[in-house]
């Protein structure tokens, strides 16, 4: 979440004070993202040095100041706004490291391994299902919030299920889950192909 | 008291090398108000529970109760009275009679148990009411929508005093939006109608609707989640420092 473009929205709206940008930033990311207070003055501190925002130049620091978007800074979240984000290579999943772990260790019960995450994820999204019904109500934001982060744990138990049954079709076929073909398990593995040792991973 | 449970229920089909174990001792309890969802691969053995729960099949053992009855005793027309009165079922594609109006179709169960067509039209209309299809009660299931089609079938599944009530990937042919719209309409049926669903599905985003689900692999129940711990739990600010 980038606090600063966060900030330039609601100020997109109309001049606010330290303190009503701290409390809609809370109120409209639907408690998903809390933010200290610091953050927000910190930040407002930053947006005006780079010229985006302007105090009113009267009070302290803090929740009593008065701050309003400068030109620059609706042209900055304009364009903050239709800049799709770096996702070209794909994150380093915990998870994803996990299940492929598991392939390699004899001792492990790849089935077993998979479930346990499976039910977490479920679980979770037990949770938020029952925040989005019960809690959001129409708060659009929140909810939208929610089903970001419903669709990606459903992405990854939909990962999940796939995986289980990519084992259980190479162990059908013969040779080790880890081979990806059916063959001896001593057989030489071919190099990966070029996109592949391309493929790079979020750190 | 649980609403239906499932006694080391298990379902094979042929025999010898040609046996199939469609379920292997599964034991399983839905209680009363209480959302439960199976969730399992294809050929898990996930439809063949939702059959034998709802006894439209026999297990070749354990035992099936409802309400606190054994139903594997019962003669061929109580179980169908009780198919009649207790137990209403939604399916993926919807199952209504093309030649009903929704009315018709939600009134046909209390038809069928021997309430006269003119008494059962007002259980009926109140049902497509309770779920907004109030205007749609004259359509017929070609005049309407998957989503809508959908709620015509658990206002029918819903119908007269039924209290259990079980679902086959009720959401499978829908859109995410009407998806999500079928799972609240059940969860509302135990919640607030109190009665007791079973709901089976492969999807997890419809299962997370349930209080507790159950997941099944090659005919056996292998897990289920814990009972939830509150939303706070993923609200609290030191979970994102």
């Amino acid at each position: 979440m980038s606090v600063p473009h966060a900030l330039l929205a609601l100020l997109s709206e109309g001049p606010k004070y330290g303190l009503q940008l701290r409390e809609e930033f809370e109120a409209r990311t639907g408690e998903i993202w809390p933010l200290n207070g610091g953050q927000v003055y910190t930040t407002l501190q930053r947006l005006e040095r780079d010229g985006l925002v302007e105090s009113d130049g009267t009070g302290e620091e803090g929740p009593r100041k008065g701050w309003r978007i400068t030109a620059e800074g609706e042209r900055e979240l304009a364009t903050w706004l239709r800049t799709p984000p770096d996702l070209s290579s794909p994150p380093r999943d915990e998870l994803v490291m996990k299940i492929l772990v598991a392939l390699y260790v004899p001792s492990a019960d790849v089935h077993a391994v998979i479930q346990a995450h499976r039910r977490y994820l479920v679980e979770l999204m037990q949770q938020w299902t029952r925040i989005k019904e019960y809690d959001a109500g129409s708060d659009v934001t929140m909810s939208l919030a929610i089903d970001a982060e419903l669709f990606r744990l459903d992405g990854l138990a939909r990962w999940l299920d796939a995986a289980e049954a990519r084992v259980n079709r190479a162990a059908t076929e013969g040779g080790p889950a880890w081979a990806g073909q059916a063959g001896p398990a001593n057989q030489t593995r071919a190099p990966l192909p070029r996109h592949r040792r391309e493929m790079r991973i979020r750190r | 008291m649980s609403m239906l449970e499932l006694r080391g229920v298990s379902k094979s089909y042929g025999q010898g090398d040609a046996e199939v174990h469609a379920l292997r001792e599964v034991s399983l309890t839905a209680g009363e108000g209480e959302m439960v969802a199976v969730m399992g691969p294809s050929g898990s053995g996930k439809s063949t529970l939702l059959t034998i729960a709802g006894t439209l099949e026999e297990p070749t053992s354990g035992e099936v109760l409802i309400a606190g009855q054994p139903v594997g005793k019962t003669s061929r027309n109580a179980k169908a009275r009780l198919r009649r009165r207790v137990i209403g079922y939604v399916f993926q594609d919807f199952n209504l009679l093309p030649g009903l109006t929704a009315a018709e179709n939600v009134s046909l169960p209390l038809e069928l148990d021997g309430v006269s067509a003119r008494k059962a039209r007002v259980p009926g209309l109140r049902g497509l009411e309770r779920l907004g299809l109030g205007q749609r009660a004259a359509h017929y299931p070609d005049q309407l929508s998957g989503g809508e089609r959908q709620r015509v079938a658990i206002a029918r599944a819903m119908v007269g005093e039924r209290r259990l009530l079980l679902a086959d990937e009720p959401s499978g042919a829908l859109d995410s939006a009407n998806a999500q719209a079928v799972m609240r309409l059940l969860l509302d049926a135990c919640k607030v109608g109190g009665m007791t669903a079973v709901v089976v599905t492969h999807d997890a985003q419809l299962a997370s609707w349930a209080d507790r689900v159950v997941f099944l692999r090659d005919g056996q129940v292998t897990d289920q989640t814990a009972v939830a711990p509150g939303p706070e739990s993923l609200l609290t600010p030191e979970r994102n420092q």
